[in-house]
């Protein structure tokens, strides 16, 4: 049998090296097939390379362009220089403790696939599923997501099932589906990881909710900045047309309905399903009142359900294997897997999907393996800057919706950033304000000024400037920016300041009244 | 029942009503700086939110809908904290240095912080929009007082649909911004202020009140707008010298609620001109024929279009001026019978003056040549939906633009020629409404259009008639209707069988589907495609309403495109019901008043035939007069032929200027030329003035009192807001006591037929003569007047008209065939000149080019050019440019524009110094109507020669 070698080529791997790689491999390569794949989450040890010969799949990486020779030489059984250095020999991977704690659902193709290949797709039972919901009555399909405990992976948490029946339910037409993919936490990388490994599984979750609530088209909101998952998804669409997935009469359904890709211009707060919608319409993207909600009143004031990416890439498997086995993964209130993008302070940064409900010990510790270099935890911060930081203590608190919330941070979309003791508590906050500041669309007054208000008290603490007074004001300044800004990013924007505050006073405390960074992180006073 | 709780107290509510509404309408003032009632909620400001009970954090009003059992708390301790909160923020942003701000007295910000207690803000001051533009002559735009509340950019892109600015950037640097930041003039803004209007504080500020016009220093005085027929309500601001400071709407206008155009707005400064006149003139040949003055003095052969301050007049008192204007007039009538006399009414003059003037006419001076300058451009209609309906008006009420599911544009600018409409129309389409705009033209309505068909001009008729074939081949049509209220379809549906789309298609250019596509969406009334039909999914029939104007009246077959459009409704049965109809726009401020009070010679006030005995008898016993005459009167061109052919010898004009607004102008010239005597009434010595022997000093109607009819037949108060200059009167006042001074050189002593002492007198006198104003009086016209008929005392008006049943009963279809422009484009003349207006420029421009920043922003004519006609006769952008016809010849400049198709050149009417009238033909009159054909005569272009000192680019 031949040999085959597949380069995994998503944006974390081609930034580590990987089209060299592959080129190498290609030129070298007489007689074998060098195939492309996406990401397999292990982002830490790209390039990776996996050499499958019938006897054993061997998975190598990093690799370099350098160690390409040996790798061919050792592919024709003969040993020449040094091998890069082997993550797997098993095909199942279970022999790597990164993978082996992770449960892959959305991302179970992810690493596996040739992203281009509908063929590869359809070899490892791609659109059965759609197949199979299309031969079920929509309020079935309701039903099951609903029983499957799915809520939405944008960060909020809403009941998938429940959100789609609202939809049904609108007796206006037409109706419409939009995909957020506008991914902009800073350090997230979720959607674009799945979108770039695995594109047809989010058209075929969008299939099934179209089906599910009668939609005829449905929209694809992507980041600009994100060229290469663009590039996937047109390609994918491409084919889902003329293979019959998409367009007129879907694989002779009588379903119609089609993709349109929406590129962002840059805005983060396009993200907010609202200012999403009115970015697709051809307006400046800033966010409205809620209620009318978009199941009610989205496009054009037309019923339109909004699911995030790991949304859409769930309802595939929840149709193929079952409500109870997604709901089985879970917790009590909430089922199935979450895709996290593990960064900052770790060992083993990378994407990783894990079941709802392990620790985030577990998730820092057995999966990320620590912190880097050795160095001791300090927190990590969860859902980006609408979310918080959780300290050391509460490693214990189980990865779900209500339990995060306690703390004081939020599920997020699955951004989670570690911090070590090398980081300073309060320059985080700063650095997550500065953020919504400078992304806040200007629209409602706490946002836009009142995020301006309590960053200038973030700056002045971490440049020793700050009175203890400026923490009372700030204290009150969150909690009128929380209560009353207009959509989710001004609501949030207070909860890495809250949690921070709360979890490290005497950082806080260290910088107004001695005027000194415990982690040595801020100037104060530039040296003065 | 359904209610709310707001404060304790319960409230019913409409359905669809938001908390804000309900609590604004019951006088709880909820704080709010980013609200307004006629735009989408924004929730912006944050000031409005209340505490609902059951929700964990307060809600703003102004997005929350009431439901059944909602409990609200609109001022608690904990939202006044908030509030005092956000207040103290915005405050941070913008300083309450309230003395030396423009705004002061008269901002939202400032009464808001004065209300919670808030003098400085607790937070450190950052003003982040320090940036003061002042690039145009309506507004500046001073960024430190922008608290980015949005109503600014919401009023330009939901009412006036220019989406000229939008916020930009992002964060504190969020500000509002033209495209790329660019200046006004560079954007799509069209100067309306409407952005103006909105703003709460001093962000954006009216240039004419920089440091003159803070609130306690003016005094607001409500009227009409004298410019086009929407009849808008204006409330000017009069400074204690009693000057007009500046214009602004308000909220309670009936018509156009608080929004305006350029001209409403901005264009009142003529009134002060220096140019007005102020006393009576004699020409100095007849003064010193006169013995008024010593020097001899003959008329030169200058036409008024090129002369440069003509000094051809001496000042005389009003008893002298009046003396000599009745002697020439009785005169003429003793020595060469009645109807060697002619007066032309006026659009621009009150229904109470038009009145008084043809009765002056008719009674006084014993003729019926008596007509104005409707007869220029809506004569069609009267004719046409007079024979269709029974009545030649607007059917439809302006307000009810906004409900309609299609709305169908033809030969109407209405983006320029009545912004304010369009702003309903922009509505509408907003609304998901969908626009079928039918013009030669890419007019700027075209930018909301879901269909644009664009026929060679002229051809539009037969996309007209293939429209109704598709309809009656789909089977699209009303039958019911057609059935129960109609009468000639079989006959319609005859004439309509050849004309297939494709027939239209090869005479129009507008490609077959099209046309299909037209009359699927107007007959339906459908909604714009992603909107659904607005019904669920019952193909139920929308609401379809036609628009037009001028494009489709000033043509030789005005008449006939009149009636097929009225074939149209009724055949799809969009007439008679709210937010259907076909609505001609009347372009001046009175000119349907004009027509209704008998400035017309075939009728008398009320649209009463002259040839009526009857309404003749009965008309003369409610004046006290004699027998009227019976034969109708000369047209308006007619009376020019006459004039020229000497059997018109004198003429009374009373404010118009057919010295620019009339065709073949050389022809207007040598007809008034040929008369023995002109006398002129108006505001300003105009074009038509300067051949005048006498000329009468008129009050402007922003100084007089009196009443305007405006498009939809609503009859609305005016009011004096500033005085007239010198000796200047009411043109009422003036005629009356000519005719008194005419009776008495007739021999007839005092007849009583001029006692009028008011306004106010004169409506109760049309009350009793006129049917359809019989109910009206000047008590009851206050606010928002009545729109007729309205027959008596107690009848509330008629906003839609043939509800029940057809003013003639039955409508009655008529097939018409297509007939093209008389004349054609041929080898000498290839282009097709049409004409019509700018936004900027009204009429002859007496008014807007006396206006300082109505000039500034357009200063002089343009011809736009399509860049292929301009590249083959060489001219480029901005360059001057030759418009020759078979009439004469004009030097203007080039606007190389794709507004016009290759083969169209397109001149505005307002330039006496490019004056498309002396281009446009007189021989082609509308054979009922005897409307010229305005909108199509043949010419060529061709590049000047260049003059000695002008440079060639």
């Amino acid at each position: 049998m031949t040999t085959a070698v597949r380069v995994g080529m998503s944006t974390c791997g081609l930034a580590a090296g990987a089209q060299a790689v592959y080129d190498a491999l290609t030129a070298g390569g007489d007689g074998l097939v060098v195939g492309r794949t996406g990401c397999l989450g292990a982002c830490h040890r790209e390039p990776l390379v996996e050499v499958a010969d019938g006897t054993e799949t061997m998975l190598y990486g990093p690799v370099s362009v350098e160690q390409v020779p040996a790798l061919l030489a050792h592919v024709r059984g003969v040993a020449d220089g040094a091998l890069p250095e082997v993550v797997s020999r098993r095909p199942d991977r279970s022999d790597y403790p990164y993978l082996g704690r992770q449960v892959k659902v959305t991302t179970q193709l992810c690493g596996v696939i040739d992203p281009y290949s509908l063929d590869d797709y359809l070899a490892h039972g791609g659109y059965e599923a759609l197949r199979q919901a299309l031969a079920t009555p929509p309020g079935e399909v309701i039903e099951a997501i609903t029983a499957s405990r799915l809520r939405g992976r944008g960060g909020a948490g809403f009941p998938t099932g429940v959100k789609w029946g609202i939809s049904r339910d609108q007796d206006v037409g037409p109706k419409f589906i939009i995909c957020n993919a506008d991914e902009g936490d800073p350090g997230a990388f979720m959607d674009r990881t799945m979108i770039e490994g695995d594109p047809h599984r989010v058209l075929e979750g969008m299939l099934i909710a179209a089906h599910a609530i009668g939609a005829s088209k449905g929209y694809i909101y992507i980041r600009a900045e994100y060229p290469l998952a663009v590039e996937r998804l047109a390609t994918a669409i491409g084919q889902a047309r003329e293979y019959g997935t998409a367009g007129d009469d879907v694989l002779g359904s009588g379903m119609s309905f089609d993709f349109v890709i929406k590129e962002g211009a840059g805005a983060f707060v396009c993200g907010e399903e609202t200012a999403l919608m009115r970015s697709i319409e051809g307006y400046r993207g800033m966010p409205t009142m809620r209620p009318p909600y978009p199941s009610e009143q989205g496009l054009w004031g037309h019923p339109t359900n909004i699911n995030n990416v790991e949304t859409y890439a769930s309802v595939p498997s929840i149709v193929l294997e079952g409500p109870d086995w997604f709901a089985g993964m879970g917790t009590d209130n909430s089922g199935g897997t979450k895709a996290f993008a593990l960064a900052g302070a770790i060992e083993n940064s990378g994407l990783v999907e894990i079941p709802i409900g392990m620790t985030l010990r577990e998730m820092i510790y057995d999966i990320g393996g620590g912190c880097r270099d050795g160095r001791a935890f300090k927190a990590v911060q969860l859902g980006g800057p609408s979310g918080g930081c959780i300290p050391a203590e509460l490693l214990d608190t189980r990865i779900d919706y209500e339990d995060l919330k306690e703390t004081g941070a939020i599920m997020g979309s699955g951004g989670m950033i570690v911090a070590d003791e090398t980081t300073c508590m309060v320059d985080i906050a700063r650095y997550f304000l500065a953020f919504t500041q400078d992304e806040s669309c200007g629209k409602c007054v706490p946002c836009r000024v009142g995020t301006r208000k309590m960053l200038n008290v973030l700056t002045a603490a971490t440049e020793g400037r700050a009175a203890q007074s400026d923490l009372d004001r700030l204290r009150s300044l969150c909690d009128t920016v929380h209560r009353t800004s207009l959509c989710g990013l001004g609501q949030t924007a207070p909860n890495p300041v809250l949690t921070t505050m709360r979890y490290f006073e005497d950082e806080y405390e260290a910088h107004v009244a001695d005027k000194e960074c415990p982690a040595g992180v801020c100037g104060m006073g530039g040296g003065s | 029942m359904t209610a709310i709780t707001i404060d304790g107290r319960e409230f019913v509510f409409d359905d669809g009503a938001t908390v804000m509404e309900v609590a604004l309408a019951n006088g709880i003032d909820v704080p709010r700086l980013c609200y307004h009632p006629e735009l989408t909620p924004s929730g912006g400001c944050r000031l409005c939110v209340v505490e609902v009970e059951g929700r964990p954090n307060p809600v703003p009003a102004c997005g929350l809908a009431c439901e059944e059992g909602l409990v609200v708390a609109t001022s608690t301790e904990a939202l006044t904290a908030m509030r005092r909160d956000i207040l103290d923020l915005f405050v941070s942003e913008h300083p309450l240095a309230c003395e030396t701000c423009d705004a002061n007295g008269a901002c939202d910000l400032q009464s808001l912080a004065d209300r919670f207690g808030i003098t400085e803000t607790t937070f450190d001051t950052e003003v982040p929009r320090a940036l003061l533009q002042d690039d145009n002559a309506f507004f500046v735009r001073d960024h430190q007082y922008c608290i980015l509340c949005g109503k600014c950019v919401r009023v330009c892109t939901e009412v006036v649909g220019r989406n000229a600015i939008d916020y930009a950037g992002r964060g504190f640097e969020s500000h509002i911004a033209t495209p790329f930041d660019g200046i006004m003039v560079d954007s799509s803004c069209v100067f309306c202020s409407s952005c103006v209007q909105v703003c709460p504080t001093a962000a954006l500020l009216p240039k004419p009140r920089l440091e003159v016009g803070r609130s306690w220093a003016v005094t607001p005085k409500r009227t009409v707008c004298g410019y086009c027929g929407v009849g808008c309500s204006v409330e000017y601001l009069v400074d204690g010298e009693g000057a007009i400071v500046d214009a602004q709407g308000f909220p309670e206008a009936p018509v156009n609620g608080e929004f305006l155009c350029v001209k409403g707005r901005s264009g009142w400064d003529f009134v002060s001109s220096p140019e007005r006149l102020d006393r009576p003139l004699i020409r100095r040949d007849l003064a010193h024929e006169l013995g008024l003055s010593d020097e001899p003095w003959e008329m030169p052969d200058t036409s008024p279009l090129q002369a440069r301050k003509p000094d051809y007049f001496v000042p005389v008192d009003w008893d002298t001026a009046l003396d000599v204007v009745a002697d020439r007039l009785a005169g003429t009538v003793r020595a060469h019978g009645p109807d060697t006399v002619a007066g032309l009414a006026s659009a621009r003059c009150t229904n109470e003056e038009n009145y008084v003037f043809q009765k002056f006419l008719r009674a006084g001076l014993g003729t019926n040549n008596v007509d104005h300058c409707a007869r220029l451009c809506h004569a069609s209609t009267v004719t046409g939906l007079g024979t269709a309906f029974g009545s030649g008006a607007m059917t439809n009420s302006i307000r009810g633009i906004r409900d309609a599911d299609c709305i169908l544009i033809t030969g109407s600018n209405t983006s320029e020629a009545h912004p304010v409409i369009s702003y309903e129309v922009v509505r509408a389409v907003n609304g998901g409404a969908s626009l079928v705009v039918i013009d030669p033209r890419r007019i700027p309505i075209t930018d909301h259009a879901t269909l644009f068909l664009q026929p060679r001009p002229g051809a539009d008729i037969y996309v007209f008639l293939a429209m109704m074939h598709v309809i009656i081949r789909e089977g699209w049509a009303d039958a019911a209707f057609i059935e129960e209220r109609t009468e000639g379809y079989d006959e319609l549906a005859g004439g309509v069988a050849e004309y297939t789309p494709e027939v239209a298609a090869l005479a129009s250019g507008v490609p077959a589907e099209l046309i299909e596509q037209a009359a699927h969406l107007y007959a339906k009334g459908r909604r714009r495609e992603m909107f659904g039909d607005g019904n669920g999914s019952t193909p139920q029939r929308g609401r379809s309403s036609i628009l037009y104007a001028m494009g489709i009246t000033q043509r030789s077959n005005g008449t006939e495109l009149v009636l097929a459009l009225a074939d149209l409704a009724m055949l799809c049965g969009q007439i008679g019901k709210p937010s259907t109809g076909v609505n001609p726009l009347r372009g001046q401020a009175n000119v349907q008043g004009a027509c209704d009070l008998g400035g017309l010679p075939n009728v008398l006030p009320g649209y009463q035939k002259v040839e009526d005995p009857e309404r003749r008898e009965a008309m003369a016993a409610a004046w006290g007069c004699g027998p009227l005459p019976d034969r109708p009167g000369l047209t308006i061109v007619e009376m020019m032929r006459a004039a020229e052919a000497g059997d018109v010898k004198a003429m009374y004009v009373m404010g118009e200027n057919p010295m620019l607004s009339d065709p073949n102008l050389a022809h207007v010239e040598a007809s008034l030329r040929s008369l023995d005597f002109l006398v002129c009434q108006d505001v300003f010595l105009s074009e038509t003035a300067q051949l005048a022997h006498v000329v009468l000093p008129a009050a402007a109607s922003l100084e007089k009192d009196g009443t305007f009819t405006n498009t939809e037949r609503r009859v609305q108060m005016l009011y004096p807001v500033v005085a007239p200059p010198g000796q200047a009167r009411p043109d009422w006042e003036i005629t009356q006591d000519l005719a008194r001074r005419v009776d008495e050189r007739l021999g007839r002593g005092d007849t009583g037929l001029w006692g009028l002492g008011s306004t106010a007198e004169i409506m109760d006198e049309i009350a009793t003569s006129t049917p359809s104003y019989g109910g009206m009086s000047h008590e009851r016209l206050v606010g928002d007047g009545l729109v007729w008929p309205c027959p008596t005392p107690d009848h509330p008006g008629t906003p839609v008209l043939h509800t029940e049943t057809f003013a003639r009963g039955l409508g009655k279809f008529h097939a018409v065939e297509a007939r093209l422009p008389a004349e054609q484009p041929d080898e000498e003349y290839p282009l097709v000149l049409s004409t019509g207006r700018i936004l900027y420029h009204y009429h002859t421009g007496t008014m807007t080019r006396r206006s300082e920043g109505l000039t500034w922003r357009e200063p002089r004519g343009y011809a736009e050019v399509n860049a292929v006609d301009a590249e083959a006769a060489g001219i480029g952008d901005g360059r001057p440019v030759l418009i020759r016809s078979r009439r004469g010849e004009i030097r203007t400049q080039a606007r190389v524009s794709d507004r016009v198709p290759p083969g169209v050149v397109f001149l505005a009417f307002h330039w006496k110094e490019a004056p498309a009238n002396l281009l446009t033909q007189d021989f082609a009159l509308d054979p009922q109507a005897k409307i010229p054909e305005f909108k199509v005569s043949a010419v060529r272009i061709s590049k000047p020669p260049v003059k000695r000192g002008e440079a060639d680019a």
